[in-house]
């Protein structure tokens, strides 16, 4: 892979939205997608008049129980008579969505992009675990009855054993966040717990507790990019989109490591190359690496070279990913505090940079000065990475 | 600027309010799938009807598969070296489900695990990062094993249904258990 760093435009995000996250919300799904997406437009100071294109993300489509999301979603998200498309890499989406809206504008396809990832997974009856049955292989799997938690857990219990960690150091990554969501106005999970509340809380596959998944959600995010002399007219502060990167493993997860996300490696790697970084451990400010269970961040630290591999559980016990550390992940709350509506909560963590590059995070803002922030998800079957760096 | 006090849009529904909402609607999806088992997994189920658990080679990089595929991944090459695994392995990790796939609470906790093989070209190496493998329950094994990590690592073999309930699916192995030494 030879990432191109002669773009055609240079691209910065100019303003972004978000709905509440909640277990289950009144508003449909193209409601929430509305609602993320004007206020996005409301940020920048634009009206849908100003958009020339529209790139939507949502994750599967049995969730919300319409089988064509993005069409369904395409009033909502101000896509009607405009080029629109949906992007979808299970829960890599939400950061693969502005890494969409921004090859648009790179391209000088369009000058302003639209960028809107929604989920909704409340309608799922009596669970939406059930809904997860179906991303298994029809012949080889699902005749075992798997449960999408025993993948984490297989992973967790891999990572805990290669490295040599405890669960009462993961448990801290699950308390951090969720004391960090008490400052994010949309958080659903947002407490003051201790370790001792993740150890005790119910064991659903052993390593994996309650306290140590982020919940179900509905919720909507959405952000506003723009060519560079677009985003110079309508702000003083852009925010550049500095390195994008993606990369996909296979279906088959039970053939790898599972200690350290190699996926995630190269997506990482794809983007500092194009954002010119050669030292993500020294030269990123803040991060925000996917957290739907607690021991992913660690896991996905690692992936993004923010540590070493088995490095990041010691770094965590000395409070180096605090908000006032030196490294801080997570401000937001990520997905364990302020929740997972899949791919609204991987746009959260994308608009949670914006919001911290521009030092409007109030509460939330890291202690340190920042300049330069990666965002990542991760998704599918163990397969899917996705990474932006922004700077400011 | 979304510090703390700003208010969002989004209105929360509690426990079962929805329920008491006007025109709440209830739907049931009616789908059946019939899935043909594929080239190369269809003699993978026959092997394994068979009580045997085979591989593919790729002809151009080496690459053992298990399960096979069709073609090498890496090199787009067709996969038409067919191999015997003694069916042995090594527990590569482990955990202990209490819970169904819809999220029912189980009676009796499950072992799951992923089981790397012992396929030609194994080298023992414990940081291979690709490997042939398969992903099955483990029996004779107790929940303190996996939570003391004594079972990872450990060499297993499948242990096989008569040959009379075999019916080509992965649950013609019954599980997988510790080989006992001696």
């Amino acid at each position: 892979m030879k990432p191109n760093i002669f773009v055609k435009d240079r691209v910065a995000v100019v303003g972004a939205g978000i709905t509440l996250f909640r277990r289950r919300l009144l508003e449909t799904p193209r409601e929430l997608a509305w609602e993320a997406a004007s206020m996005a437009l409301e940020s920048a100071g634009l009206t849908l008049r100003d958009i020339d294109c529209i790139v939507i993300g949502s994750a599967p489509d049995a969730f919300d129980g319409v089988h064509m999301k993005g069409e369904y979603l395409a009033d909502g998200s101000g896509g009607v008579f405009k080029p629109t498309v949906r992007v979808y890499v299970g829960g890599g989406t939400g950061v693969f969505v502005p890494i969409a809206a921004w090859w648009h504008v790179a391209s000088g396809h369009c000058d302003t992009v639209l960028a809107v990832a929604e989920e909704k997974m409340s309608p799922a009856h009596p669970h939406p675990q059930g809904v997860f049955a179906y991303i298994w292989d029809p012949i080889l799997e699902r005749p075992l009855g798997p449960n999408l938690i025993w993948i984490f857990a297989l992973e967790m219990r891999r990572y805990m054993h290669k490295c040599g960690v405890k669960k009462e150091t993961i448990a801290k990554v699950s308390v951090k966040n969720k004391r960090n969501a008490l400052d994010h106005p949309a958080a659903q999970a947002a407490a003051r717990i201790t370790v001792e509340d993740v150890l005790k809380s119910e064991v659903l596959v052993w390593p994996v507790q309650r306290l140590d998944i982020s919940p179900v959600s509905d919720g909507a995010a959405a952000l506003v990019l723009a060519r560079e002399n677009v985003a110079r007219r309508v702000t003083d502060s852009p925010v550049w989109v500095e390195g994008v990167g993606f990369t996909l493993d296979n279906t088959h997860w039970y053939n790898r490591e599972l200690a350290y996300p190699r996926y995630v490696n190269y997506a990482a790697r794809m983007a500092y190359k194009m954002a010119g970084i050669e030292r993500p451990w020294k030269e990123i400010d803040v991060a925000e690496p996917y957290d739907p269970f607690d021991y992913k961040e660690l896991h996905h630290i690692e992936g993004l070279m923010l540590a070493r591999p088995c490095e990041a559980p010691k770094l965590l016990e000395e409070g180096w990913f605090d908000r006032s550390g030196e490294l801080p992940t997570s401000p937001s709350g990520g997905l364990l505090g302020v929740g997972n509506p899949i791919a609204a909560a991987g746009l959260m963590k994308v608009a949670e940079l914006f919001w911290q590059l521009r030092y409007e995070a109030g509460a939330r803002q890291v202690k340190k000065p920042v300049h330069l922030g990666v965002a990542q998800a991760w998704g599918d079957l163990m397969q899917a990475g996705t990474v932006i760096v922004l700077g400011n | 600027m979304v510090g703390k006090d700003v208010k969002l849009p989004g209105t929360y529904l509690k426990g079962d309010e929805m329920y008491k909402l006007p025109g709440l609607v209830e739907h049931r999806p009616e789908a059946k799938y019939e899935f043909a088992s594929g080239q190369a997994q269809g003699r993978f189920l026959q092997g394994l009807k068979e009580g045997k658990i085979l591989g593919v080679k790729c002809p151009r990089c080496g690459r053992v598969y298990v399960p096979p595929r069709m073609y090498c991944e890496y090199c787009m090459a067709p996969t038409t070296e067919w191999v015997e695994l003694s069916g042995e392995g090594e527990v590569h990790t482990a955990v202990v489900s209490y819970i169904s796939t819809f999220r029912a609470r189980l009676e009796k906790p499950e072992i799951i695990a992923v089981i790397r093989l012992y396929a030609p070209g194994y080298t023992g190496k414990p940081d291979e990062y690709e490997f042939p493998g398969i992903f099955h329950k483990l029996c004779n094994v107790e929940p303190d094993d996996v939570v003391s990590g004594r079972i990872i690592g450990a060499r297993v073999r499948p242990r096989w249904r008569p040959p009379e309930e075999r019916r080509g699916s992965v649950t013609d192995i019954e599980c997988f258990e510790p080989v006992v030494e001696g």
